[in-house]
């Protein structure tokens, strides 16, 4: 679940350098991606800048997809100095790797998009920590809740219940202690001390080829 | 000299905090410490990048103490480092024969001057604490066994005990003492009342407590403390106390009479003393012999 934002048009211009080749990924059903912007900025740089062609396909982070897309725009490409690429960080990176002698950018930043888990925002975050801690706090996520991502209680700089991050965000652990109050559940707190599990459990990277 | 040698032997053990300079000179530190610290305190405190404001490091500062003959307590928070690192760098204190340790969570990298640094937080205080009993049994975090000879220390930890929610400190510190705390010190106290209700909960973990005390240097400054710092509460009549004789307050007069106060109050609920004068050690003499210590 993610979110793709445009880089300010400085940011942009300042990329397309030479013969530019643009992709766009419209995206799949768990991004979002600013199309309308996308559009309205391209054909701007068309104006200013030597844009030999905009494509926009959909999931352009499918290697096999990809290289089909691009089969009857390689010529374009290889005519290219800069392909510039507006997708999430993921499609990006197939690019350059598919790419591989080409100077690829992105036209994007990428960031979670919090709250959503299929296709209906909810109003939680996950974090997909690996570990679930959710049964030890009450059902209130430690890892997005908590600034720090605490998982052995407060730390001291909660005051009036609020976050010292942030005062207009309810302290997680207050909220956590609160709640286990109200569940009658405190005794939940005396479990031993937790240790964060950063490994992954399992190996997501790709083995297309290798 | 561990600490908790010194709470068994039932000594009320006085600590003062310093803040190492952001820079590579540490004399006027040294100076500082020597003239007004050294024979009035039993250890020094090093701070480590205190409010996430970057600066010389705990350990090397600590060792700098040594050298001098200054007990240091080596200062470890969490937020810049992961706990690889962490567990290197007490190793590494207990090589330099630094064996007091306060072991923190600490303040967010948002708050200091390097906002723009990313906040580690790999292990929170607690699970540091537990880290540092695992050294001292003589395997790492991992389980890795270490070579030779394990380390030993006083592991401190911290505790607000004028919170808004002095429950969930409470239980906090309830965790901290199952995970191997063998002491603690307090944020600082303004309201001795709070502190002996909250003493008379704290007894039950059987772990020393120190007194927590700031030096109020201005109503600009408790003002500020009242509005941004978590844990502290400066009451209205210690306020007023500090508005009416506005030279006594600016000489610091008033400041050390109110410490001083605070901890005749309070001194006989608690196992030790830790000033943290921010910048005035020059009083903390005049403080300690106002108390009567
Ligand atoms: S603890 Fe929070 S971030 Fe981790 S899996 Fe559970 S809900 Fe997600
Ligand atoms: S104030 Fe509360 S939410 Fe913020 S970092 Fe501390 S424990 Fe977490």
């Amino acid at each position: 679940m993610l979110i793709t934002q445009l880089k300010s048009k400085d940011a942009i211009a300042s990329l397309a350098q030479g013969k530019t080749f643009v992709i766009n990924c419209h995206g799949c059903k768990e991004v979002y991606f600013p199309e309308y912007q996308a559009d309205e900025l391209q054909k701007e740089l068309a104006a200013e800048k030597d844009i030999t062609e905009i494509m926009t396909r959909d999931y352009i982070c499918n290697p096999d997809h990809l290289q089909l897309q691009l089969e009857k725009y390689m010529d374009k490409v290889k005519d290219a100095d800069t392909v510039l690429v507006c997708s999430c960080g993921v499609g990006v990176q197939t690019v350059a790797k598919y790419l591989e002698e080409k100077r690829v950018f992105s036209g994007c930043d990428t960031y979670p998009l919090p709250g959503f888990q299929g296709v209906t925002p909810q109003e939680l975050d996950c974090a997909q920590c690996g570990e679930c801690y959710l049964n030890y706090t009450g059902g209130v996520c430690p890892i997005t809740a908590c600034s720090k991502s605490l998982v052995n209680g407060q730390c001291g700089g909660s005051k009036n219940g609020k976050c010292e991050v942030d005062k207009d965000m309810e302290c997680g652990w207050e909220r956590i202690y609160r709640k286990l109050e109200k569940l009658n559940k405190l005794d939940t707190l005396k479990h031993p001390t937790k240790v964060r599990d950063y490994k992954k459990p399992f190996d997501f990277s790709t083995k297309d080829g290798e | 000299m561990r600490l908790t040698e010194l709470f068994e032997r039932g000594e009320f053990v006085v600590t003062a905090e310093v803040g190492p300079p952001k820079g590579i000179n540490i004399d006027h530190l040294i100076d500082e410490v020597n003239t007004y610290l050294k024979d009035r305190v039993t250890a020094v405190n090093v701070t480590d990048n205190q409010s996430s404001v970057m600066r010389l490091g705990s350990l090397a500062t600590c060792k700098a103490f040594k050298d001098e003959g200054i007990p240091p307590i080596f200062q470890v928070t969490c937020r810049d480092r992961n706990r690889i690192a962490l567990q290197s760098d007490i190793l590494s204190a207990a090589m330099l024969g630094i064996d007091n340790l306060l072991l923190l969570t600490g303040d967010h990298t948002t708050l200091g001057d390097h906002p723009q640094s990313k906040p580690v937080f790999d292990l929170d205080s607690v699970s540091l604490i537990h880290a540092v009993k695992q050294l001292e049994s003589g395997v790492d975090l991992a389980g890795n066994e270490l070579v030779g000879e394990p380390p030993k220390f006083a592991k401190g930890a911290v505790v607000s005990p004028c919170s808004d929610s002095v429950d969930v400190q409470l239980a906090k510190m309830e965790a901290k003492v199952k995970a191997g705390a063998d002491y603690f010190q307090t944020q600082a106290v303004y309201e001795p009342e709070k502190f002996i209700e909250f003493m008379e909960k704290a007894k039950q973990f059987g772990v020393p407590v120190m007194l927590g005390v700031v030096i109020p240097k201005s109503v600009g400054m408790v003002k500020f403390m009242n509005a941004n710092v978590a844990g502290i509460h400066v009451p209205d009549h210690l306020i007023e106390e500090l508005k009416k004789d506005k030279e006594k307050t600016k000489a610091g007069i008033t400041g050390v009479e109110i410490t001083a106060r605070i901890i005749k109050e309070c001194k006989d609920y608690c196992d030790g003393l830790h000033i943290m004068a921010l910048g005035w050690e020059s009083k903390v003499p005049d403080i300690l012999t106002l108390a009567g210590l």
